[in-house]
């Protein structure tokens, strides 16, 4: 998040903000530090959730490791991961660039298509759902042949209405960063582009995209990471089926853990959902640079 | 006094954070009330005739009183899991016996009560006996078996079997021999809600009880080495494969949830000329099928044999009742006010009659004649003699197994439905943990 927040306010004289952080830090030791702990420690035992908790060394881990599911459940993540990233974030860019832009109807327009970010995951997923159905759904009731198909019944539609609703569900909160970005960028660049007689596409492709490099980066950490959470709208939607084909990490953790009574392998999963996280924030936060955290309108 | 702002933001911050630190004490049954407490799903018809057992029994009992809470029933699965593993559980635990009864009896978290059964041998003889099957355990009883009997059933529409001019069928050939002419007229054969998974498991339990007989099951619930390899077992699934590549089912069945009843709509729309299906499904469609059921078009009849096959075509599958426990934490005065419950409380006249009511049959012995003054009698009677004249009442897979067990069943079921996997990997993927 640190690309949005420009310079470090000035230092003030033995200031008591740090101790404003307490709440927040307690908080978080509560509700993340110490449940991660106890879910790193649970990975070690063979748990049904109901009776005693034995301690078992690495058998849930072997269970995990060795289980064809798991390097299933990481493609499938990390192609919705992918593939959704791929979709959102051209998407975004044009889309938060076109709203930047100071006309009214842009305006309404945003407003308009900002409600999806308000619906529930849950709720889009079921509406999804109804207007998927092949017998009830949209293109029965249209009836339009072509819309009439099996969407949530074959693996590789399945996976594209995946990806379809959840990039509908969060493209226009991208678009809001991107929009945001856009207009930070200082019309002075816009207007000696304009001296030197480059066209709207010129100005977009070396003016605009350029200045949104931590955009992206920002933009793209919170897709990444967030994809990773995915949980609800599948669970809804496809229940990770047909089959397995949309089983993605978080809801194979669920499966084991409540659904098959599995909570030693569950933990194990979480903990490598937490790694795996973690390794792509850092990855993303390289990426970026080390000035990431800079302002971008130095020297203009 | 004056109200500060302090104060108030005092009394901002603290409210909530107390609040929410009392919410999490609470959670739990409270010990002190005296009484029993009672966790059972909700959801109506089923909801009202349960609670008003409780009050009835209550309302009898003045200084014997149950608390009763109710959960939807997902959640209710996971709510009553955690609520056993952190020494919450109700007094009362509501289930579905089987697999998820043995978890609970392996891990010390209900009562024996077969010594108490053996005391009260009239509330046992009250009930059918096929409904103790799945509260049993290693011999001992751990469960009172209470409300309903639901078979699976063969439901079916005679208009649009009218219209086809064909014969409702007798055996699994007449079935093969029925799909194509249905498909020919633009009728899907079968319904199916088949995302949900146990839907499809219906099927199966059905194909290995006629192809192999009931040892067939038992040997795999017993954790009998390579049991699914069984050549019966085979048999079976490839018929189930056998249909699905034939189109025996709905057009999108995999991705219609029974949840939602598309799949009931499609039988009494006439989208479908049949389904396999609970005997609850007999209330839905009289519910939301307008004139249907009333008007008389539906069907119903037991799995026909399949040839050849060495099962008894009288013996059937499904839910053989719902069950109750007494959690092995609650202290004497609580588990005495359960037990009483269990004697005069469950299953008394009038809640007999509202179960009757509403279109299903409770599993109380000698209600014939009630039965038969209802508005459903027909479709009662014939549930009553499935239930109650089956040699073998085989309960669900997916409560009958473990837990553990069950989630690979159903995962697996949905794959070879999807015929992305063969038989021999189904069977292969299953003996992997049904064996000991």
């Amino acid at each position: 998040m640190s690309a949005l927040t420009g310079h470090p306010p000035r230092r003030e004289p033995r200031s008591i903000l740090p101790w404003l952080a307490t709440p927040a830090l307690v908080v978080f030791v509560g509700f993340a530090v110490i449940p991660l702990v106890g879910v790193f420690a649970l990975s070690f035992t063979t748990w049904d959730g109901i009776g005693a908790i034995h301690p078992s060394g690495l058998t849930s881990w072997r269970a995990v490791l060795t289980n064809p599911g798991l390097p299933h459940a990481l493609w499938v993540t990390f192609l919705v991961m992918v593939v959704s990233w791929a979709v959102q974030t051209p998407l975004s860019i044009l889309l938060g660039t076109f709203l930047a832009g100071r006309q009214r109807y842009r305006a309404v327009l945003g407003v308009v298509y900002f409600v999806p970010l308000m619906l529930s995951s849950a709720a889009i997923a079921i509406a999804y759902k109804a207007l998927l159905d092949p017998n009830f759904g949209l293109g029965a009731g249209l009836r339009i042949h072509a819309l009439s198909q099996d969407w949530l019944g074959r693996p590789g539609l399945a996976f594209g209405v995946v990806v379809f609703v959840v990039s509908w569900q969060f493209i226009p909160f991208h678009s809001l960063i991107y929009q945001g970005g856009v207009q930070q960028i200082p019309k002075s660049l816009y207007e000696a582009a304009q001296l030197d007689g480059a066209g709207r596409i010129r100005q977009f492709f070396s003016i605009t995209l350029p200045q949104l490099k931590y955009t992206v980066i920002t933009s793209s950490t919170l897709m990444v990471v967030g994809s990773l959470t995915f949980f609800d709208l599948i669970f809804v939607l496809t229940e990770g089926g047909p089959g397995d084909a949309t089983r993605v990490l978080a809801l194979d953790m669920y499966k084991r853990g409540f659904q098959a009574n599995l909570m030693g392998p569950a933990s194990a999963i979480a903990v490598i959902l937490v790694l795996v996280g973690l390794a792509l924030a850092l990855l993303l936060r390289r990426l970026g640079g080390r000035d990431a955290g800079a302002s971008q309108l130095e020297g203009v | 006094m004056a109200l500060s702002r302090r104060t108030l933001l005092g009394l901002a911050a603290g409210v909530p954070v107390s609040a929410a630190l009392a919410a999490c004490g609470s959670s739990g049954p409270s010990k002190s009330g005296g009484g029993a407490t009672y966790w059972y799903l909700n959801g109506q018809p089923q909801e009202g005739v349960r609670a008003g057992a409780v009050d009835a029994f209550n309302k009898a009992h003045p200084k014997e009183q149950i608390k009763d809470t109710t959960f939807q029933n997902d959640a209710y699965k996971t709510k009553i899991k955690t609520a056993i593993g952190a020494g919450q559980a109700p007094t009362i635990i509501w289930g579905w016996g089987g697999g998820t009864l043995r978890t609970y009896v392996e891990a010390g978290q209900v009562e024996d009560l077969t010594s108490w059964f053996d005391e009260h041998a009239t509330v046992k003889k009250g009930l059918f006996p096929s409904s103790f099957g799945a509260a049993t355990v290693d011999g001992k009883i751990y469960a009172m078996p209470c409300e309903t009997v639901q078979p699976i059933i063969l439901y079916y529409n005679k208009k649009v079997f009218e219209r086809v001019g064909a014969k409702p069928p007798k055996s699994w050939d007449d079935i093969m021999a029925l799909v194509p002419k249905f498909n020919a007229k633009g009728i899907a054969p079968f319904s199916l809600g088949g995302q949900s998974r146990w839907t499809n498991m219906m099927w199966l339990e059905f194909l290995f009880d006629r192809i192999g007989g009931p040892e067939l099951f038992q040997a795999i619930i017993e954790g009998e080495k390579n049991a699914w390899n069984h050549p019966d077992a085979i048999t079976a699934l490839t018929k189930v494969q056998e249909l699905v590549k034939a189109h025996g089912f709905v057009k999108g069945f995999s991705s219609i949830t029974a949840d939602s009843n598309a799949d009931q709509a499609l039988l009494y729309t006439g989208r479908a000329a049949m389904m396999l299906h609970g005997a609850w499904s007999y209330g839905i469609q009289k519910a939301d099928g307008g004139d249907f059921v009333s008007s008389g078009a539906l069907g119903y009849m037991t799995f026909p044999p399949v040839e050849g096959g060495k099962g008894d075509p009288s013996d059937t599958v499904g839910n053989p009742a719902q069950y109750l426990s007494i959690s092995s934490k609650a202290d004497a005065e609580e588990n005495k006010v359960a037990k009483d419950f269990f004697a005069k409380g469950v299953l008394q006249d009038e809640e007999v009659k509202k179960w009757i009511d509403n279109g299903s049959v409770p599993i109380r012995l000698g209600t014939e004649k009630l039965l038969a003054a209802s508005k459903n009698a027909d479709f009662l009677q014939f549930t009553y003699d499935i239930a109650s004249k089956a040699k073998v009442f085989g309960q669900s897979w997916d409560q009958a197994l473990s837990p553990t067990a069950a989630e690979t069943l159903l995962d697996n079921i949905a794959k070879l439905f999807q015929l992305s996997i063969s038989p021999e990997q189904f069977a292969r993927n299953l003996n992997a943990v049904t064996a000991k």
